[in-house]
This record gives structure tokens, sequence and C-alpha cells, in this order.
């Protein structure tokens, strides 16, 4: 017999429990008689608050880290998930998966992590510019981070997770992630990755939770710089953009798209001039 | 020994030269006519409900022409024609007869700049020397920059990606800049293969309505460009048309909330480009006369109708007091008057609604305790005006400070030290603009990568090219229009197969 | 010999921005010069005007051509004013003081090795005085770039000291030779140098290279005129010389100094154009207000 564990949500860098108390149990899909897999503490509005209080606190620094630093750290995390490549699909397993589907899903999440990880010191490159104007000027546009981003994560706990978030993280954004309702324990278990891969406390933010009930707080957040709704459904999603309208969030739904432009939903250009003559 | 401050009998002459004889700009060229219809599916509609509303000379207050007031059902019918021609003849149209179509409206913008200058001003209050020396010229370049991406999309975008059209545009431009506008939206959309639905601001239309004489010239196919004049209600209804692929709007930070919601609902992609309540930062070290300048530029261009306006002066505080005086001194030479002289500096408030929140929003800066300092020459005597203003004494938590006031008035904050500069500087919810003055390299660098904000002008304000990404950060909305960038929202991209 | 250099530490050493300076003269180009401010710009231009004549083929008969033409620029119109000064070589002083007797038209003089100055102070300073006992009105020196330039600055503002008092009661015009100081902001420091050092009147250039006067310098130098006389309450003039030619140049050029320095610079004893052709010009568009008529150009004096 397993031990029975309590996943925690995963907020400024530490493992907590939900300040509401509230825990749900995970049963196993493959077992005829709910046999118990896990308990998941179930976030509540104040752990999402908190998560971005967390994410804001861990932005500046963050986004001043050299593009260099940055994809050293996501590289790293791939390392640590490649690392932890036989846990991490036997837990999608006993999640319901088939050995092949998860040995996939895995592979995909590790690559998608690797791909990011080689665009931080790039983005700049690829997205920014130099702008021929006509006069005697130097003018410069660089992407830089909107700040604060939510993401409401689609299904697969792993590969749908890295796609969202890693295009994020990788511009220099801090994360509050509403991981994917169906698969709570894939998800917060990379968060343990997440924790033991350089990535400073707060600078990803994994909650689990009902996205119905949460997703709209994230939207309504003033703090909130943008969000990504690749994994709210249709009904929600509408509710949600209409919600950004508060702090007129950027509102996207990359559905983690492999393109430097996915990275730059969440980057703001900045273009700045300057003469050039005595 | 020579007394070097022996006062000269002053000369007769000079006064008369200094005086500046009236030079009114000739309105001969403009030919208006007395009532204008929409402008849909290559043909001049009357508006649905037959309703027209008065556009009026700001210099004058007196109405010029009858503009057709659209409404939903005008709108559907734009929508419906801009739709066949995107199936139909727009997409026909080889990127490089789109190309093409697109340099030759630039050119004739250029060759009928004068007539675009001249009903600028008389629709719209701006001196003419703006009209003709900022606004139009730079209309013309958005479109000559622009023809040349409409056959080279691709390549804007990195790899592995093609750009297609996003189908029909809806956008809803502002009164301060009714033609650059139009250009900025108009250009990037139709390079980009799209077809569009415009709606022109309520006090400012008969520069769009004269573009139609250029488009059509220019061999634009029907249905392409669709103009629905009228109040915000058309405006509304455009921005929520579930035939509509997406919005772009410039205006208030308010309305730009309402079409976001308003798009939520029918998924249209959205640009939104907002207010702004933008720091202009003057350390010690910058240099003075022409930071002087940039003050001036930053705030009096355009009567301060501009959005991006340098309307918080942040001054270091060992300067402040020689600073402000120097800028009190100028703008007293700042001469206020008929728009179409071509010596007038700051031409008439667009409104008389516009005017009265101004005059509204220096009242409470006064009463709030900022102190007040204004040109002493006499404005017109007819027409709306207001003089260009300096509140100094201000204080971050005033609403001079705070709120934007779209119009010629300047607040006057200090600082002591550049991390303080910045804190002032960000501390606001938009994000548009910003400017910096400084001698110093390093402290330019610095400055410019903590200001919050779309568009940093250092050593330089109110700077604008086709070829610069504009757009703001924040609360001052999202997307950005021109450069490589601005076509971003014009395209959606598929995976190279 | 040594001379001690007035004070000049403590002045500011402004930083100058090219784009926006040359921005701020092009916007001021813009202003259109009509109807009675158009006939009052022809009449400073000719009331601001240093009639000119630089040559080595000078000779006596020439200057009094030119002092002629100063007293009556127009032979058709007896109303037009006469120019300010004529500026002649020092050897030619006596004879413009004859020629231009009983006139109000000044008489000034280039002096001290010009145009390039290379030669000691002494020399430059006894061709000062001799221009002076010959009876010029006004000095034109040239600053001494070579020093500027090497950072000597004591130097520069010694040698423009010494000019000054070399001068007695003459006014002292410092040419700064622009075109050789390589930028808006070592123009400016120059300008604030030669104020310091006792000039009264601040000038752009010798004529005799090829960079003369442009709007951005001469509002450059007005700049510092303003800050300068913000600081001591003097009121330097300025002048411009090489390059002017239109009566539409000068207006701008009108323009520039009425607005960064104010109306009362419109004035010849605060303000100077160096000029030869412009004379013709400023009288044909005179004729033209006059007629309605544009005119032959060959029918004008020739100088």
């Amino acid at each position: 017999m397993n031990e029975m564990k309590t996943y925690k949500l995963y907020v400024g860098g530490a493992f907590v429990r939900s300040e509401s108390g509230r825990v749900t149990s995970v049963t196993s899909v493959t077992s005829d008689d709910g046999e118990v897999l896990a308990r998941v503490a179930t976030a509540s509005r104040k752990d999402l608050r908190d998560a971005v209080v967390a994410a804001r606190g861990a932005q500046p620094a963050w986004a001043s880290a050299t593009p260099y630093l940055r994809g050293q750290i996501l590289y790293r995390v791939a390392e640590m998930l490649d690392g932890r490549r036989t846990s991490a699909a036997d837990e999608l397993v006993r999640s319901g998966w088939s050995k092949a589907d998860a040995a996939v899903e895995v592979d995909a999440a590790i690559d998608t992590w690797v791909w990011w990880a080689g665009w931080a010191d790039k983005l700049t490159q690829v997205l920014g510019s130099v702008n021929p104007v006509a006069g005697p000027f130097l003018n410069v546009s660089t992407p830089e981070p909107v700040g604060v981003v939510g993401v409401v994560a689609a299904d697969r706990p792993l590969a749908d997770l890295a796609g969202v978030l890693a295009p994020v993280l990788c511009g220099g954004n801090t994360a509050v992630v509403l991981a994917s309702a169906a698969h709570p324990l894939a998800a917060l278990s990379f968060a343990e990755v997440l924790a033991t891969s350089d990535v400073p406390g707060g600078v990803a933010n994994v909650l689990w939770g009902d996205v119905g009930e949460l997703a709209p707080w994230l939207a309504d957040h003033a703090d909130v710089d943008a969000i990504d709704v690749s994994g709210a459904p249709d009904g929600l999603r509408c509710d949600l953009v209409e919600r950004s309208a508060g702090n007129l969030k950027r509102c996207a739904a990359t559905s983690g798209l492999r393109r430097p432009q996915t990275a730059g939903e969440f980057l703001d250009l900045k273009t700045v001039w300057h003469p050039a003559r005595v | 020994m020579n007394d070097r401050s022996a006062e000269p009998e002053p000369l007769a002459a000079a006064q008369t030269f200094a005086g500046y004889a009236p030079a009114p700009e000739s309105t001969s060229i403009v030919t208006l006519a007395d009532r204008y219809d929409l402008w849909i599916g290559g043909e001049w509609r009357p508006p649905s409900e037959g309703r027209w509303f008065p556009t009026v000379n700001p210099a004058s207050g007196e109405p010029i022409a009858e503009i057709a007031e659209g409404s939903a059902p005008d709108i559907d019918a734009a929508v419906a024609a801009a739709r066949a021609a995107f199936d139909g003849p727009w997409a026909a149209t080889s990127p490089s007869q789109r190309s093409r179509i697109l340099f030759r409206i630039a050119r004739l913008l250029q060759e009928r700049a004068r007539e675009f200058a001249v009903l600028e001003s008389l629709d719209g209050g701006k001196p003419i020397r703006e009209s003709r020396d900022v606004d139009v010229p730079l209309a013309a370049a958005h479109f000559f920059y622009h023809a040349g991406w409409a056959d080279k999309l691709d390549w804007a975008f990195g790899g592995g990606v093609h750009a297609r059209p996003v189908g029909v545009v809806g956008q809803i431009i502002p009164w301060n800049f009714p033609l650059l506008m139009a250009a900025w939206k108009l250009a990037p959309a139709l390079a980009a293969g799209n077809t569009v639905v415009l709606k022109p601001a309520e006090t400012t239309s008969l520069t769009a309505l004269l573009l139609v004489e250029v488009l059509r010239e220019a061999g634009l196919p029907a249905g392409v460009v669709n103009i629905v004049t009228g109040g915000g209600d058309a405006g509304a209804a455009l921005a929520a048309h579930p035939g509509v692929d997406k919005i772009a709007f410039t205006g208030s930070t308010e309305v730009g909330r309402s079409i976001r919601r308003a798009t939520a609902a029918t998924g249209a992609r959205l640009t939104l480009e907002l207010g702004g309540k933008s720091a202009h930062v003057i350390y010690d070290d910058a240099p003075l006369d022409q930071a002087v300048e940039g003050a001036v530029q930053g705030i009096w261009f355009n009567q301060g109708h501009v959005c991006c306006a340098g309307s918080r002066l942040l001054v270091q505080e060992s300067i402040a007091d020689a600073f402000t005086e120097r800028l009190v001194a100028r703008m007293q030479r700042l001469r206020v008057g008929d728009p179409l002289d071509k010596n007038t500096d700051i031409g008439a408030i667009n409104s008389g609604a516009q005017l009265a929140r101004i005059t509204e929003l220096c009242e409470i800066a006064e009463s709030e305790g900022a102190r007040r300092v204004q040109t002493t020459a006499a404005l017109p005597d007819r027409g709306w005006f207001f003089p260009p203003t300096i509140f100094t004494g201000v204080d971050t938590s005033h609403r001079i400070a705070v709120e934007e006031v779209f119009g010629p008035v300047l607040a006057v904050m200090t600082f002591r030290t550049p991390q303080e500069a910045i804190a002032k500087a960000n501390s606001t919810p938009y994000g548009l603009a910003a400017g910096v003055w400084t001698s110093d390299g390093a402290r330019i660098l610095w400055t410019a990568e903590r200001l919050r904000a779309g568009v940093v002008w250092a050593n330089t304000y109110n700077q604008f090219d086709p070829a610069s990404p504009f757009g703001g950060m924040r609360a001052s909305g999202f997307g950005r229009e021109g450069g490589r960038q601005g076509l971003d929202a014009y395209v959606n991209l598929e995976a190279a197969s | 010999m040594t001379i001690d250099a007035p004070a000049w530490r403590d002045l500011p050493r402004r930083p100058v921005d090219a784009v926006a300076l040359e921005a701020r003269a092009k916007e001021l180009a813009t202003r259109s010069i009509k109807a009675a401010s158009q006939a009052a710009a022809h009449e400073l231009t000719i009331r601001c005007m240093d009639l000119t004549t630089l040559e080595g083929s000078d000779t006596a008969g020439r200057v009094r051509g030119l002092c002629t033409r100063a007293r009556l620029p127009d032979p058709e119109d007896p109303e037009c004013p006469p120019v300010a000064a004529v500026c002649v070589y020092p050897s030619l002083v006596s004879t413009a003081v004859e020629a231009l007797a009983g006139s109000t038209v000044k008489v000034a003089s280039v002096a001290g090795a010009f145009p390039s100055g290379q030669s000691s102070l002494e020399l430059r300073l006894g061709d000062i005085r001799a221009a002076v006992a010959d009876g010029a009105d006004e000095i034109d020196i040239v600053m001494n770039r070579g020093a500027f330039l090497a950072g000597d600055t004591d130097t520069v503002v010694a040698e423009i000291a010494a000019a000054k008092a070399a001068c007695g009661a003459a006014h002292l015009k410092t040419i700064l030779e622009v075109g050789e100081l390589g930028s808006y902001e070592a123009i400016r420091w120059a300008s604030m140098l030669a104020m310091a050092a006792g000039s009264d009147v601040i000038k752009t250039s010798t004529g005799k290279i090829g960079a003369a006067a442009t709007p951005p310098i001469a509002l450059c130098m007005a700049e510092a005129i303003r800050e300068y006389g913000d600081l001591t309450g003097a009121s330097i003039g300025l002048k411009l010389a090489g390059g002017i030619r239109t009566a539409k140049q000068a207006s701008h050029y009108l323009v520039i100094v009425n607005e960064t320095l104010g109306t009362s610079w419109l004035h010849p004893d605060r303000f100077r154009f160096g000029a030869s052709g412009l004379l013709n010009d400023v009288i044909a568009q005179r004729r033209f207000r006059a007629t309605g008529r544009y005119t032959r150009f060959s029918d004008l004096p020739v100088d």
C-alpha cells in the first residue's frame, strides 16, 4: 500500500495548504472501489490573492535577471523533469493514463521546456527591432514583460502546462497558474520540479481548485497584468475576457503554440527614441 | 568702456515685425458639400434613420456641413459590404496589387496635401502649421510605409508561419488627429488584406470623407473601406457587431473598457490605444533650452489634445525654479488664435464639451491648491479657446496630476533623485508614453528601462514615424501601431505547411 | 605678455541637444512674415546690416563706393534707411571714416590678424589700436580657436579681454568662427567665454571659410546670450555673418532673435547681419512691395 500523500499548493516558493482548509480526495480511476489515491489542498480566492502577491513580489528580480540566466533556469526545469521522468509517468498511469500516453506526455513537456529555455535570450532579437525612422534618431523597440500573468492551463497536466507557463516565464513574467482540474497530482508534482529547479520562489505559483470559482477572481484582479485563458471552457472564457476589462489586462488563448509570438502575448513593446547628432 | 546693459530706443519697425501680421491660409482650395452621406459598398448612402448632424468649425462655433448620423442598420450594411469585398474583389486582388494601391493612396495624399491640411484645421481647430507639417505628411508616410509590407507580410513574422488577413476590421478613431488616425488604422489593415468599416469621431468626419475620393482614385475596390459617420451609438454597434473579426480603437480608456467587454462576447480580436498621463522627466544635467522646447512640444502640440501628451512634468528640484521660469517665459510666446493662420501655435479646442472639461479640471486644480499660470494674450472672442496653462505646486494626489486633461494644461512636480523620478513617473494606471531629458547616456538608458510606457522619448518628445511602433502599456491599452510589430494586429498567423 | 583672464569658471557649460535645437530653428522658420511685418523685416534687415568688403583687392575707391551705398542703400528710394555700419580692413578705416562723416553709419574694422588670428598677441592688439586710432567705432576680432580647441580656456578669455581693453570706447565683436568648433555645445561654450571676456557682440563667422551662420547656430548663440543676460544683466549683441543672401533668410533670423531674445534685440545696437549681397535682395523685395512688379537684378547698384 502507498502512502496517501497530500498534495499542496505551490505559492511563493513554498508548499502550502489552502488557507480555507479545503482538501479534496482524488480517487483512482482504475479501481472500481473508489480507492483514494491522494488528497489535494484545494485553493480558495484568498490563496489566489496570496499567489498574486507572491508573483508580484518576485517579478522585478525575475524580469531583471539576465535572459541568459532565465534560459538556464528554464533548462534546469527540463533537466529536473527529465530526472523525474519515471515517477512523473507513474503518477499519470495511476491517474488512469496508459503507459505509452504517459511517456509521451512527459517527453512532450520536457521538450517544451527545452524549447522555451532556448528562447529566453532571443525573444528581444526576434520580437524587437531597430526602426528606420525618417529623422536623426536611434529608434529601438524592445519587448518587456507585462508583469504578473494569470494562466488557466488546459487539460494535459504536464505538456499543456509547460506550453502555457514556459513562454510566460521565458519573457520575464511571473505566473499564477490554475492547474487543470482533471489532473491535480501531476500538476502539483510538477510544482516540486519547479521548486528544485532554481526557479526563484514566487516566479511560478501553482494552484489547484475549481477553475470556475477561481478564474473570475484572477480575471478581476487589478494586480494581474495579463491572462492566458487557454484552459478555460468556452462559457467561462467570455466571462474572463469581460472581467479583464477592469484593468485592461492583455488576454490571450495561446494554447501553447510553439512560436515566439506566444511569448509575445505577454510582452509589451517599448520603443525608445534618442537623437543622434552633434 | 561702453555699457553692456544699455537699453536702446526701440524701433517702430521691430514692434511691427514682431506682431506678425496675419498670414491666413486660403480656404478656397477646399470645396465643402452641404451634406455628407455614408460611404458603404462603394457608394454614398443616406443614413438609415434619415438624420444628419452639423459639424462645427471650433474656431468660430459655426456649422460648416452636415454629417450623416449612422446607426446600427448602417453598421450592418457596412459590415456586410466589407465582408462581400473581403470574400470577393479584395481576396482576388494580389498582394502586389494591394501594395500598388497603397502607394497610390500615399501619392495622392501628398498631391492633395494642402487641401487635406486646410480641411483638417477647419473642421478640428488644429493650427495649420501642424496639419500641414505633421498630420498630412505623416498620414501619407503611413500609407507609403505599409504599401511595401502588402506583398512581404510573411517576412514580418520570422519563420514557420504564414500571415493571413483577419477579415472584416472595425476601426473607431478619435478627433484629435482625424486623418492621421484614419491612416494609422487603414494602412496596416489594407496592407494585410483586410476590409474595413471605419467610424470617424463625431466632431471631425470631414477629412475621412474626403479621403474617399483618394481611395477611389487609387483604385481601391468598392466595399474594401466603408465609412460610417455618427456618434457613440454607431461606434458601439460596430464594436459589438458579430460580423466583425477585429476591432481597433483609439480613444478614451473608459470607452476602451466597454469595447473590451463588447468584444469578449463576439470573440473579435482587439487592439486599444487609450488615454495617458505621461510623465516628462527633466534631470538637472539636461540640455536646458532644448528641454524647455521638449516640454513645450510635449504639452502644447495640438492644444494638448494628444493621448501621449507629456502632461506631468517632473523636474529635478535643484533646477525646478529656473526651469519653470524659462518654461513660463516660453509659454508666453505661444500664439493662440485662428487655426488657419500660419503663425498660430495653439488653435481652437475641438469642442465646447472638451473646453468645459478642461475648464473644470483647472478649477479643481486651483481649488486643491495648485498655482495656475497662463498666457496673458487675449483669446479670440468667438469659438472655443483655452490659454496655455501651467500648474505649479502640484502634488501627486491632486487630480490635475492624475487625470487626463486632454488640453493645453501642464502639471509641474519635482523630484530629488532618479529613483524618486521613476517612482513618481510610474505612479499612474496609464503607460502610454514618457519623456526623459539628461545628457548622461547611462542615465538615459537606466531611466528609459524603468519608465513604464510603450514609447519613451529620450531628449525629444512627440516624435512619430510609421516605422516606429506606437502604443501603450497597462490602462493605456494594448497592441502597437506602426512598424513591423504593428502588423501583428491585422494578421492571423498560420503554421506554414 | 601675460594678462589675467576674467572669471569664467562659474559660467554654466551647458550641453546642447543638436536635434532638438535644429528642430526648434526649423519650426521658427515656418513663421510666415507677411504684409506690414514683411516691410518691417526689410527695414530691420537694412538697419541692422554691416555692409562688408574684406578682400585683398579692396581699394579706397571701392570703400568710398560702399560707404555711399551704406548711407543711401536704394538710389530710387530716399526714404530707405541707412545700414548700421560699413566693415572694412584696418588699412581702409580712415577712408571709411571720412566717407561716412555726418552719417549715422558706423565704421567697423576687422582687426587682430583676421581671419585666422594666428599671429602674436602684441601684433593683434596693435592692429586693434591702430584701427581704433583711425576712428573705427567697432572692432571685429577672431577668437583664438586653437587655444579653445586645445582646452586653454584662460588664454581664450584673456586674449579677448585684452582686445576689449585695446578697443577703448569702441565696441568689440568677437568672431567665434563656428564652422571650426565642431559642435553646438562648443559654440555655446565659446559664446559664454567671449561674453565673459567682455565682448559687446558675439559673431558667428569670418565669412572666409565655407561653414558660416545657420539658423540653429544663430539660435544656439541667442540662447547663450539669453542665459548670460539672466546671469549678469548684460545685453550682448549677436552678429550673423556668412551665407546670408536673401531677404527671406534674413527674416527667418529676425524671427529667431525676436522669439529667443525678445523684440528689443531687433536693433542695430544688439543685432547685425554681416553681408554684402544681401542688401540688393532686400532692395529688390522692397521695390516689389512698392511697385507690385519684380525687379531686374542688373538694374540694382553694383557694390
